[in-house]
């Protein structure tokens, strides 16, 4: 399906992408034991995180069926809340590394 | 006076008034917890330690998938409405329910067991933005598990009566319920796994 059309349930996908959060939700606890890194750690653990994330929004919330405003409006948050994050990141590395 | 577009979409949005005010009403959501997101990089980063695997990872594992679940029980509330399925469909309501009743429950286990070893909001830092961010987040579920519980109870009067604007309910406590998942899907890594 492609977005603006209305939505229609979809049972199967529901069910394959609950069975998709649940293993990818094994996968992040899996690889928290072994010892990557602190960096590699929290890069693997937050990228799983957004694909589970997008799975919910793009699936179980309709997104991907929803107006192009809409997804592109909630795109832009979803860019504003990466700034957030690392913007102070960036600049209290920037900091300590002086 | 009739409220418009309760069930039709508005041909300007493409959404129904109620979705439309769900969507906006995340959009200042993602504000609220953005922020708390952003104070806690922020002091994670500035302290000189902080604490790993300092919390009960296979409690937190468990509602992860307790949240996950009660989100595709929520889903297929709305897909049974939509196939006119009324007791399937209140059936997955009560699910959902009994799914983040399980969820509190467990959160309460995990709280106390915490508080019993002294690790209060005053203890430390850590503790004090895990308190925070789990306990902003699960307001929202309570939020959300009083709006399922009145569409099963007294709300449900609608189903039989006006079912398609019900079903579009359904679907807009179901937009708010998927992103209090969603919020929680970033809270497990981020406190309980790095």
């Amino acid at each position: 399906m492609t977005p603006n059309e209305p939505v229609v349930p979809d049972v199967r996908r529901y069910l394959l992408v609950f069975a998709a959060l649940l293993v990818l939700t094994i996968v992040t606890v899996a690889i928290s034991a072994l010892d990557l890194g602190r960096h590699a750690a929290i890069a693997i653990a937050i990228g799983i995180a957004t694909v589970k994330a997008s799975l919910v929004a793009m699936v179980f919330m309709h997104l991907s069926h929803e107006r192009r405003w809409l997804l592109w409006s909630m795109g832009a948050i979803g860019i504003f809340i990466l700034g957030l994050l690392f913007w102070p990141a960036w600049d209290i590395a920037e900091r300590l590394s002086r | 006076m009739q409220i418009p577009y309760v069930v039709d979409t508005r041909p300007d949005t493409g959404l129904y008034n109620g979705k439309l005010g769900v969507w906006l009403f995340l959009a200042s959501e993602v504000m609220l917890f953005g922020g708390l997101f952003s104070a806690y990089v922020l002091l994670r980063m500035g302290a000189p330690v902080w604490p790993r695997h300092a919390l009960n990872v296979p409690m937190a594992a468990m509602n992860t998938a307790v949240l996950i679940a009660s989100s595709m029980t929520m889903v297929m509330a709305w897909a049974s409405l939509k196939m006119r399925q009324w007791t399937r469909a209140r059936g997955y309501l009560a699910a959902t329910l009994f799914f983040g009743a399980i969820f509190l429950v467990v959160k309460f286990f995990e709280y106390s067991e915490h508080l019993r070893a002294g690790e209060n909001p005053a203890h430390s830092m850590f503790f004090a933005i895990y308190y925070t961010l789990t306990g902003v987040h699960m307001l929202h579920l309570i939020a959300g598990m009083l709006a399922i519980a009145y569409f099963l109870g007294p709300g449900a009067r609608m189903m039989r009566q006006a079912p398609e604007q019900f079903t579009n309910r359904i679907e807009a406590v179901g937009l708010y319920w998927h992103f209090v998942d969603l919020i929680w899907i970033f809270l497990f890594p981020t406190l309980y796994l790095v």
